[in-house]
């Protein structure tokens, strides 16, 4: 320092400091390379607020690149609990919102949020545990005696415990076992493990910890940590999972784009629609059954992995 | 321990084929950061350094409070921005929720912090290493602040890369206010947790790679200039 400090007087014109120009420059390169993504954002779009299971098993990769062929509309997923998409569209941060928890969506019509619930789809939930299985519930077709018995044999359970759709599920499960699973758990306290975070990084826990765990079907056939879990328990009708969309309500919310919105609901629900998800597959299995009968189209449907793409 | 191995494999593989997608989420993540950095600097610096030399009353509590904010968990921050540029919240009329924007917000209030205090300690040390000096040249203490920020450009640095490493390095705050929304808002910290919690660990490990090899281009290509500044000193 102090041998150029007879120099600083006249060198004290406060050029821009070395790293300040390499930080400028290399945000220049950063702006100009994301030139595309920024041209990209002129074109018309909504904002849908969605699940995680939606995303992540590459469904809406698959319906919305059609629905932005017919119609030059994107549509920005946001993808969280339905907990939280729900609150995010009362709070008027999106447009659509699609999610599976029917009581939750109907409170939301009833608040004056949204404008009117449709049904799109439904998939189901599966419970998945340890491939030793030491409740004993693999092949059962009553998904609340197989809970009782995780229950009362005080065998580890993952709970999401977030308040989204696959916990309000699973909390509607324990109510049909007669379990209150803070409280009736076999073993005491601690077997029974609330994650708090989304499905994905709830499996995650479940399969280091050799644990049971509710999760619907297309998040468990993506998912790419299984460890030791099997599929145990399918195919109970208590194990449906019906999908709702509605339009935020642009009289709450008058920045909504409500005629883009409402076209992806229109579309969502037409024929070309209901094909278009009927013919999605996921590693070769149909994941979401549309609501209404369509004649699902001959080819067969891919689902495109994004990033990344293995 | 094969997830290593895979995830390396990955990581040469998505930058051979200089996969688009990914190239995309790369560029993103450097104009979030580096612009939310250079603003950060623009706001820190000055800060810093005027915290080091004016001496005012609540001083001492503005260095307390700067350096405690330094620690601050971004996804508290990431809420509390996403609170105010919520629709419902009082700038929610801008739109800017859930846009690159909103994510520069996020970082630029992260970042001023780690910047304005390094700089603080530096520039004390300086000015009270040469107070007596800038007293008897007569230089009030707005110049010597300039001075002294001049004087310590290659310290600075650091305390740039420090701010830089918060920014890229930072997924809490962006992933609220961005949405880590395809193609829009989702960079790489983002795109590393998505992977984590579809199970596609090595796949998020080589995201993490690529990152890593990012921040240490950044970083080597910013001690190069501060040696070649070294050497045109003398």
């Amino acid at each position: 320092m102090s041998a150029s400090r007879g120099r600083s007087g006249e060198a004290g014109r406060h050029r821009c400091g070395p790293a300040l120009v390499v930080v400028a420059l290399a945000g220049l390169l950063g702006s100009a390379a994301a030139g595309p993504a920024v041209a990209a954002e002129a074109a018309p779009y909504i904002v849908l607020a969605s699940t995680t299971s939606t995303r992540d098993s590459g469904l809406l990769d698959w319906l919305i690149p059609a629905f932005r062929a017919r119609t030059g509309i994107d549509v920005r997923v946001v993808a969280v609990g339905t907990g939280r998409a729900i609150r995010l569209a009362e709070r008027g941060d999106a447009d659509v919102l699609l999610v599976h928890h029917r009581p939750s969506e109907e409170a939301f019509v009833r608040a004056g949020h949204g404008v009117e619930r449709f049904e799109v789809m439904w998939n189901d939930f599966v419970v998945a545990g340890p491939r030793e299985d030491p409740a004993g519930v693999r092949g059962l077709s009553d998904v609340a005696v197989a809970l009782a018995r995780i229950a009362r044999g005080g065998h580890l359970f993952v709970s999401r415990g977030d308040e989204s759709g696959t916990h309000k599920k699973e909390m509607e499960l324990w109510r049909a076992a007669g379990i209150d699973p803070h409280r009736d758990w076999g073993a005491g306290p601690g077997a029974y493990r609330e994650t708090g975070t989304g499905m994905g990084a709830t499996l995650n826990v479940a399969s280091e910890l050799g644990a049971y765990v509710l999760v619907d079907r297309g998040t468990w056939i993506s998912f790419r940590n299984r460890g030791a879990l099997d599929l145990l328990v399918v195919g109970d009708p208590l194990l449906r999972n019906p999908y709702g969309v509605i339009l935020v309500h642009p009289a709450r919310h008058p920045h909504v784009k409500a005629e883009l919105g409402q076209r992806f609901i229109d579309w969502l629900l037409s024929d070309a629609g209901q094909a278009r998800i009927a013919a999605f597959r996921l590693e070769g299995e149909v994941l979401f059954h549309p609501v209404r009968d369509v004649d699902p189209p001959a080819a067969p449907g891919a689902s495109s992995r994004r990033i990344g793409s293995p | 321990m094969s997830e290593f191995q895979d995830a390396f494999v990955q990581a040469a593989r998505l930058l051979g084929r200089a996969d688009p997608e990914l190239l995309e989420i790369i560029a993103l993540s450097l104009r979030v950061s580096l612009t939310a950095l250079v603003l950060a600097c623009a706001v820190g610096l000055p800060m810093g350094a005027a915290l080091g030399v004016f001496r005012f009353p609540g001083r001492r509590a503005a260095v307390t409070l700067l350096n405690a904010l330094m620690g601050l968990p971004p996804v508290v921050l990431g809420l509390a921005l996403y609170l105010v540029l919520s629709r419902s919240g009082p700038l929610g009329f801008l739109g800017l929720l859930f846009t690159p924007t909103a994510m520069i917000l996020a970082q630029w209030l992260l970042v001023i912090p780690i910047v304005a205090a390094l700089t603080r300690q530096v520039v004390e040390d300086l000015h009270e290493e040469w107070e007596e000096e800038f007293r008897s040249l007569g230089a009030g203490r707005l110049r010597s602040l300039f001075e002294l920020l001049y004087e310590a450009r290659f310290q600075l640095a650091t305390a740039t890369l420090a701010g830089f490493g918060r920014a890229i390095a930072e997924v809490g705050a962006v992933l609220i206010v961005g949405g880590n929304i395809a193609h829009v808002t989702r960079v790489m910290t983002t795109a590393i947790a998505m992977e984590t919690n579809k199970g596609e660990l090595s796949l998020a490990l080589a995201l993490g790679i690529v990152l890593v090899a990012l921040s240490f281009l950044i970083n080597a290509g910013l001690v190069a200039v501060q040696e070649l500044g070294r050497v045109a000193r003398g």
